[in-house]
């Protein structure tokens, strides 16, 4: 991939740029975070719901060590191959030892945004394993070599007249066809094809319950399924943190998940994986990739709460005007902004500042994780570790010492308003992003603190005299 | 009751009338309020943009200018959340705690403390209300969209007492207007854009003003209607429930 030189803002101020494009992003999450809103609304215990999610979810967390174990036992006992992934090179490391042990150089892979994370792709293709993405969206990002800008819609950045123009070039659709329909049957020859011939097929895991040893993948498509009951080994990548307790619990999170994402009651397909058929190797890899540091992190730990149902990303007006490409991360938008700094502090310095901290994701998401107060928090934890450039640094200290006495604040904020009022081309020019697009506020000849002080014993008089 | 006036840095320097009307409108209603003259800011800029650990002296000031009041009102929800939620002192924590629990923003002070029932005040216009976040997601001055839970609206409790107003109602009633803060120029394109589509909302479901609890969102607002020439003003709410147009 790419090296990522531009950061959030300048990322999403090309993206900005076409505003006709942003428009329809920005309409087309928004409809979705309403339908969000809808199903949610359809049901009165949903509050109930997300605090019992919440505390299911802290209780894994607490216990994580313990049901870990449990699962592995169980997952074991059911004859699946367990194994276990410090990193994102272990994790690679193992799928391809899986495959290169049956000698197999092609696979099939529903959507694991873990694996987007470890760029397992890019690893399997270096070492010659074909791999294709079958999840819809995710087919279309692997075709424009592009990461997913969304964890549940990958391709929501792209309009349909793009997608047309990426079939025409790979798949020999004819140019300037682009009907959604048409398209999706296209996609869905070529994947038929890629699930009938591949012995082996990866998926991601949404929930892993600890007392059975069993997990569960939840898709719209059925694509996890068809890559999986086609193939001779099927390989299942998951995060630590994906465990729930026990099988009654998967409830709670089943009706969030798809009402959060979509506002579907349900996804369409809610596989349980429990044992192999016969004949089949079933393998499940357990991936720490810094979930182990984060839940460390105490202020920072419930972010491992996570469900990948993007309800975040769709409420998020700062998402929805700049595309999830500006966050330059897999997982983008808000949740994304507080799990990347602690996978590399320095490279996404800049994510928790691309937040209005409007507090919007925090009360739409299923598990309620806190973002935005994370948000805050990471911000004083990359200017802490310093992370934050040298001239925010002085213009910091330069306000803190400005605010913190009477005399200098109330001398500045003169000299502020007679410049407005006097010099205003002093303010009012290119090198003042306030102004590029806005007005500077008129500079008042007396502050209120001056307005007050003249008249103080009159106001004190009208009191009086009531 | 004593109240203490906590006029925002940026509301002193900037929205001087808005000070002013929020000033009259408390002691028309008969309340003792006194500004502190020694008062700069709360400190928020800095702790949002990571640098907390630069705001003791704020802080500090901060108390030394309210703890001997009953009440602090000011006429800004996203300071007043800033102090509830991070007022700290390391001499007296327990000073700090009292403030930070007797710190209101104006709207709710009317309607929670002081429990006003009706105004005399007269604003022939079409109003839009823009929630400010820290209003709504962090006072709770309002229901949020979001949530599953039975709706309110402080601020339309006392507009509705307002003569001659009329609301509109808007196609995203609680969207972020993209100030944020050093937000609003770090992330001047995204900011810009959020808060043009807000203006937008208002002006085509037919607002002649457009108010809140928050002059930073407004004056924000206001910076974009003004450079695209709209007939279309932002005035914050003491404005108007002190109005006798």
């Amino acid at each position: 991939m790419e090296k990522q030189l531009k950061d959030h803002a300048a990322l999403a101020e090309a993206f900005i740029r076409d505003e006709e494009h942003v428009n329809w992003h920005d309409g087309a999450l928004w409809w979705i975070r309403q339908k969000r809103d809808i199903a949610s609304k359809q049901i009165p215990e949903w509050e109930d719901l997300r605090e019992a999610a919440s505390r299911i979810k802290s209780n894994v967390l607490s216990n994580l060590h313990d049901y870990l174990l449990q699962f592995e036992a169980n997952a074991i006992k059911n004859g699946i191959k367990v194994h276990w992934a410090a990193d994102a090179d272990e994790h690679n490391a193992i799928v391809y030892s899986i495959l290169k042990e049956k000698d197999i150089r092609q696979m099939v892979k529903s959507k694991s945004m873990l694996t987007e994370e470890c760029h397992l792709n890019e690893y399997l293709i270096e070492r010659g394993i074909d791999v294709i993405n079958s999840d819809l969206g995710e087919y279309i990002q692997q075709l424009d070599n592009e990461p997913p800008s969304h964890i549940v819609l990958p391709c929501i950045h792209k309009r349909k007249e793009e997608i047309g123009e990426l079939f025409h070039e790979h798949l020999g659709t004819e140019k300037g066809v682009s009907d959604p329909t048409l398209l999706t049957r296209v996609a869905r020859g070529h994947l038929r094809n890629v699930f009938i011939t591949r012995r082996a097929a990866l998926t991601g895991v949404n929930f892993a319950v600890a007392e059975t040893g069993e997990y569960v993948v939840c898709t719209n498509e059925g694509n996890a399924d068809m890559g999986a009951h086609l193939s001779e080994v099927q390989i299942a990548s998951m995060g630590l943190e994906k465990i729930v307790p026990q099988k009654k619990h998967l409830g709670v999170f089943l009706r969030l998940l798809a009402r959060s994402a979509t506002g579907q009651p349900i996804t369409i397909y809610s596989s349980h994986f429990k044992k192999p058929r016969e004949g089949q190797e079933m393998h499940l890899i357990l991936v720490d990739y810094g979930r182990s540091r984060q839940l460390g992190r105490p202020e920072f730990r419930d972010s491992l709460k996570c469900i990948r149902c993007g309800a975040c990303m769709n409420t998020c007006p700062v998402y929805r005007k700049s595309g999830g490409l500006s966050y330059h991360n897999t997982i983008s938008g808000p949740i994304g902004a507080i799990l990347a700094p602690n996978l590399d502090m320095k490279k996404h310095a800049d994510l928790p500042f691309a937040s209005t901290l409007c507090g919007s994701c925090s009360n739409v998401c299923p598990v309620k994780i806190n973002i935005h107060e994370q948000l805050y928090q990471w911000r004083q934890v990359i200017v802490r570790e310093g992370y934050a450039a040298n001239t925010k640094v002085l213009s910091m200290k330069a306000m803190a010492w400005t605010l913190s006495s009477p005399t200098s604040y109330s001398t500045i904020g003169r000299a502020g308003r007679w410049v407005l009022n006097n010099i205003p081309f002093a303010v009012n020019n290119k090198f003042n992003p306030w102004y590029k697009q806005r007005e500077m506020p008129d500079g008042p000849k007396e502050s209120f603190g001056e307005w007050y002080a003249r008249n103080n014993d009159q106001t004190n008089d009208v009191n009086d005299s009531k | 009751m004593r109240v203490g006036l906590f006029i925002p840095c940026y509301v002193n320097q900037f929205y001087p009338q808005a000070a002013i009307a929020t000033l009259q409108l408390l002691q028309k209603l008969g309340v003792n309020v006194v500004y502190p003259p020694r008062q700069t800011c709360c400190g928020q800029p800095m702790a949002n943009s990571g640098f907390e650990h630069l705001t003791q002296e704020c802080n500090d000031l901060f108390l030394e200018n309210f703890s001997e009041f009953d009440y602090i009102v000011a006429p800004s929800a996203s300071c007043v959340l800033h102090v509830k939620d991070h007022l700290h002192s390391t001499s007296d924590p327990a000073q700090a705690e009292r403030v930070r629990s007797r710190v209101y923003e104006l709207v709710e002070f009317l309607t929670d403390i002081l429990k006003v029932e009706n105004l005399t005040a007269r604003f022939p216009h079409r109003v839009g209300i823009h929630q400010s976040c820290h209003g709504l997601r962090g006072l709770h001055l309002a229901q949020m969209s979001e949530l599953n839970a039975k709706p309110f609206s402080k601020p339309v409790y006392l507009l509705n007492m307002v003569e001659g107003l009329e609301l509109v109602s808007l196609d995203r009633p609680d969207e972020c207007c993209g100030f944020g803060g050093t937000f609003c120029v770090a992330e001047e394109a995204v900011s810009v854009k959020m808060g043009k589509d807000r203006v937008t909302d208002h002006t085509k479901n037919g607002a002649e003003y457009i108010t809140s609890v928050d002059l930073s969102c407004l004056m924000h607002l206001e910076g974009i209607l003004q450079r695209n020439k709209s007939a279309v003003k932002a005035v914050h709410i003491a404005e108007i429930l002190n109005s006798t147009l």
